[in-house]
Order: C-alpha cells, then sequence, then structure tokens
C-alpha cells in the first residue's frame, strides 16, 4: 500500500469515528428519553395532578411533590435571582478590574461546579441543625445558593456584551453611574439576563442532593414552610428505589414531567438568546 | 454588596465543613484515609472505600468520555454541514440539562439489566481469564456496580468536555488550518496536527472541568453503585463513592462522629475540586 492510500484511510476512519461518536452521544440523549416517554406516559392521568403521594400499594398521584418542587423553586429564584444579579453588576460595572473582582470570579466559579450534595451539608450545619428540624425554607435556600453563581456568571457575560459607546453615551448626558446601569444597560442585557434566570431555574428544579439534607420529604399536603415539604427529586429518588410497583410507576412519571419542563426551560433559553443576539456560554 | 456575600457564602461552606469534620479527623487522624472499615456500631470508620470508589469510577468515566467528546467537538467544527450543526449542538447541550437523577433511574432501570445480561457476561467470560487486566472483570454479573457507574457518569460528562473542546477548537485561526490543507494534509491530519496542538491547554481544561463533575457527581452514582463499603479488585462488583455514601447514610447518620466522618470526606473532594479549579484557571487564562 502507499503512502497515501495508507493517510487517506486514516483520514477516512478516523472521521467516521468522530461522526460515531456523535451518534453516541445523540443515541444516549434519545434512550434516555425514549425510556422516559415510555415508561412515564403509562402513569400520566387526572389522578397525577389532583392526589397526594399514596401508600405502598394505594393509588394516588404527587400533587403534593409538584406544589412542593414549584415553591421551593420559586422561593429559591427570588432569593437567589437578585443576589446574583447585584454581584454580577458589580463585576461588571464597578469593580471590573480590581483585586476582589478577580478573587470574587474566581470564588463564583468555584461555587458554580462545587457539588451540589456540599451545599446541601451547608444548609443543613447552618439552618436544619439550628431550626432543630428539616423544613422547606431551608430547601429553598438550599437551592438559591446554587442558583447565586449561575445568575452572577451570567449577568456579568450579558453586560459585559452591552456596547461601551451606549454607556459613553449616557456618562455624556450627565446622567449618573446608577442611572446609566439602571436606564441603559439592563434594558439592553435584558434578554440575555432572562435566559440566565431561566437557566438557573432549570438547573436548580431538577436538583435532588441538597433537598435530602434539607426539605427531606413529605407523604402529605403540606404548604407549612417551616415543616418539610414533598418535592418531585426527592419523592423521584425514593420512590424508584422502593421495591413497590405503583410507586415505581409514580416515580417514571415524575420523572418525564421534570425532564420536559427542564427542557422547555432550556430550550425557551436558547430561542431567547438567539431572538436577543447574545451568545451564551 | 452582594458581591461580598458570595465571598462569605464558600468562606461558610468551608468553614462550616471543616467545623463539621474535626472530630472524625482528631479521632482518626491520618489513618482516616487509609482505612477501609465502616462500621457504625463500633463507631469505626475509614474512608478508603469511598475514595477509591470515587477515584475509580472518574478514571474510568474519563478514559470513556474523552475521546468520544474528542470526537463530538471534531464532528461539529469540522465535518458537520452547517444545517445540521446547530440542532445536533442543542441536542448535545440538552443532555447536559437533563437532571442527575433521570440518569440514575435510566441507569438503574435501562442501563442495569442490559449491562448485566448482555454484556457483562462477555466480559466475565472473554477478559476474566486474561491475566493482569482479567482481575478487573471476574465474578458474577450484578448489573450494578462500579463499571455502570462509570458508564452513566461518562455519559453525563460527555456534554459538558465537547462543549468547552468544541469553543476552543473554534478559536483557531483558519489560516492555520487553511495552510495546513495548501500543504495537502488530509481532514484528519490537519485536526490531529494543527487544531488540537493549538488548543492543548484548552481541551485539558475542559477535561479538568468533566473531572471536577465526575467527582461531585451524586444521585446518579448513588442508583447505580450498590453502596458497598469495600473495596473489591473487580469492576464489576459493587462499590462506593464519597458523594454516594454521603447521600446514602447521611440522613441515618447518629451520633456526631458518623457525621462528622461524612463531612469530612466531603471536605476532600472540595478541596480536591478547588485545586483542579485553579489549574484550570491558570491554563484557560493562558489560551482563551
Amino acid at each position: 500500500m502507499s503512502r497515501r492510500t495508507v493517510r487517506k484511510i486514516t483520514n477516512y476512519v478516523a472521521l467516521c469515528l468522530s461522526g460515531l461518536a456523535t451518534a453516541v452521544g445523540l443515541f444516549f440523549l434519545g434512550a434516555i428519553l425514549w425510556t422516559l416517554i415510555s415508561s412515564g406516559v403509562a402513569g400520566m392521568s387526572v389522578a397525577l395532578f389532583t392526589q397526594n403521594t399514596p401508600p405502598p400499594g394505594g393509588s394516588g398521584g404527587i400533587l403534593n411533590a409538584i406544589y412542593g418542587s414549584v415553591v421551593m423553586t420559586l422561593i429559591g429564584i427570588l432569593i437567589g435571582a437578585p443576589i446574583g444579579m447585584l454581584a454580577g453588576t458589580y463585576l461588571a460595572e464597578y469593580g471590573r478590574n480590581s483585586r476582589l473582582s478577580s478573587v470574587i470570579r474566581f470564588v463564583n466559579d468555584v461555587l458554580l461546579s462545587a457539588p451540589s450534595i456540599i451545599v446541601g451539608l451547608f444548609i443543613y450545619e447552618v439552618l436544619v441543625v439550628r431550626m432543630g428540624h428539616f423544613s422547606a425554607l431551608a430547601g429553598a435556600v438550599a437551592l438559591a445558593v446554587i442558583a447565586i453563581p449561575v445568575t452572577v456568571r451570567t449577568t456579568e457575560d450579558m453586560l459585559n456584551l452591552v456596547p461601551q459607546g451606549m454607556k459613553d453615551a449616557s456618562t455624556a448626558m450627565g446622567a449618573y453611574h446608577w442611572r446609566t446601569i439602571t436606564s441603559i444597560i439592563y434594558p439592553a442585557a435584558r434578554s440575555g439576563i432572562v435566559t440566565g434566570l431561566l437557566l438557573a431555574v432549570a438547573r436548580i428544579s431538577g436538583e435532588t442532593a441538597p433537598l435530602l439534607f434539607t426539605a427531606l420529604n413529605n407523604q402529605f399536603w403540606s404548604t407549612n414552610l417551616r415543616a418539610p415539604m414533598a418535592n418531585l427529586p426527592v419523592v423521584i429518588f425514593q420512590f424508584a428505589l422502593s421495591p413497590y410497583k405503583n410507586w415505581q410507576q409514580l416515580a417514571w412519571s415524575g420523572a418525564l414531567l421534570i425532564t420536559l419542563a427542564i427542557l422547555i426551560l432550556s430550550i425557551s433559553a436558547r430561542i431567547a438568546v438567539s431572538a436577543g443576539g447574545g451568545r451564551q456560554r | 454588596m452582594a458581591a461580598l456575600l458570595v465571598l462569605t457564602l464558600l468562606g461558610g461552606v468551608a468553614l462550616s465543613l471543616l467545623k463539621g469534620s474535626w472530630p472524625a479527623f482528631a479521632h482518626f487522624k491520618f489513618a482516616f484515609l487509609t482505612r477501609e472499615i465502616w462500621n457504625p456500631v463500633t463507631d469505626q470508620y475509614g474512608a478508603l472505600a469511598p475514595v477509591y470508589g470515587t477515584l475509580v469510577t472518574s478514571l474510568i468515566a474519563m478514559i470513556i468520555a474523552i475521546p468520544v467528546s474528542l470526537g463530538i467537538a471534531i464532528f461539529l467544527t469540522e465535518l458537520a454541514p452547517a444545517w445540521l450543526k446547530r440542532p445536533v449542538g442543542v441536542a448535545i447541550e440538552l443532555l447536559a440539562a437533563v437532571p442527575s437523577i433521570i440518569f440514575g433511574i435510566w441507569g438503574l432501570f435501562v442501563l442495569a439489566p442490559l449491562l448485566q445480561r448482555h454484556v457483562q457476561p462477555w466480559l466475565i467470560e472473554w477478559l476474566g481469564p486474561l491475566p493482569l487486566i482479567g482481575k478487573l472483570f471476574q465474578g458474577p454479573p450484578f448489573g450494578i456496580g462500579v463499571l455502570t457507574a462509570s458508564i452513566v457518569l461518562a455519559i453525563m460528562v460527555l456534554p459538558f468536555i465537547s462543549a468547552v473542546m468544541r469553543d476552543v477548537f473554534e478559536t483557531v485561526p483558519d489560516v492555520l488550518k487553511e495552510s495546513g490543507y495548501g500543504l495537502g494534509a488530509t481532514t484528519w491530519e490537519v485536526i490531529w496536527k494543527v487544531v488540537v496542538p493549538y488548543s492543548r491547554t484548552g481541551i485539558v481544561g475542559g477535561i479538568m472541568l468533566g473531572l471536577g463533575r465526575a467527582l461531585g457527581e451524586t444521585m446518579a452514582v448513588t442508583f447505580v453503585i450498590g453502596n458497598a463499603h469495600r473495596i473489591s479488585p473487580s469492576l464489576l462488583a459493587p462499590g462506593t463513592t464519597i458523594s454516594a455514601s454521603i447521600a446514602n447514610e447521611f440522613t441515618e447518620a447518629v451520633g456526631d462522629l458518623y457525621t462528622s466522618s461524612l463531612v469530612l470526606i466531603t471536605f476532600a473532594v472540595i478541596a480536591a475540586a478547588r485545586f483542579m479549579l485553579m489549574r484550570l484557571d491558570r491554563r484557560a487564562l493562558s489560551t482563551v
């Protein structure tokens, strides 16, 4: 075989392999979605959305878990979003090149990739032990701690995309710095920031590990923030590992619901980005 | 100053972990990290089994994930036609958005039985009798175990690594690639001898990021690893990882020693992850 043939064959094989790798990645996404849909749809019924988690063997739905997840995600994002946005604004506008900002940026990146179970442990030590019992509030705070680094990062990135000329123009008109930020920069970066928030919601609504130690779980309907509250991820965790058929079925349905919700959130976030013209990392 | 709060947050996390882990560390000294025993009845704990499990699963996951994500990145940047790039890229990114618990139940109910029935008997029959690597593939096919956990982890870190790789591949100047083609190189030669060396530091950064994910991953691993506090040479046997043992035992942990043993393990992880990120940061800065 001539050298040229060898090179051509190597080229062909390598390119086929990389195409194959992509197919493998797509295959796993497809396989997971297919499993979720085929096993989850069977459990879809009105009862799923109208009844609470049943005892083993009984019939029921996951209403309390859906409610708990929504409430805790909302509180988490309500606490996390303002803090994250303010911190991001500080990094992008006030302390862009200061030493403190680079330290904060580094710490934020560490928090961003810290295992979520660590956050759960932290909140357990700080809130659960002090309060003496598990509570929905502690769960929400844990989710907020996870949401903060995400919003800090996206807010900073989005604010940095706002053209310097617009800021200069505003300053030249005699606007104070805070005026420039609230009237010029925020509106210009709005779609990007909203995307960041959507991604943060998507991230925390699927978190399981931190809720294990904070919100725990609840078999019953509860709106008391100071008591343990049911939530989808932990219900899925417990029910999927249980030996009872009806619990496992509920776990699959719950898994399907939560995945659909997250995928819809992520896709709409991406659409918002391409509509706003920004670039998401 | 909300920014300062972020700083305090991590400080608080580190402090509370340190405080919580102190009793265990003071009691067992460094032996904690080198002993395999885990016995709540007699209050004897050692972290060797979870630490070993964490390292092994992450290592195997990376061995699987790195070549595959390299392939995906190459496909997305160099091969795919323009109309295919975006949908495939988004699909891979969606894989990253799927919550880890979903990977967990999928691994437990779909992947594990599949491996148990079709893959593991084959591995045991053909690779088991071999010298050296044979030890890795002996014992009954449980389905759940170190190997299954590694595969699930590999699927989970895939999108992260390939996203970073794709981004650094796109920073390679077209002029460099074009001069490669101009000299008569094949597509593969351009990729392997021009694109990859140019973006080497970025690739290492992406791998580190994926490794950080794999080390800390909790829920998916908890489902499929089998949670056995022992070290077994076989990859098919159940094991445990640090975060899986935290998730499993924390709610049942009674007694300070027990809890603090768990917290101490956690602290080791965050320290390791931090160190890796520091390296990543430095490398990333030098490329971009």
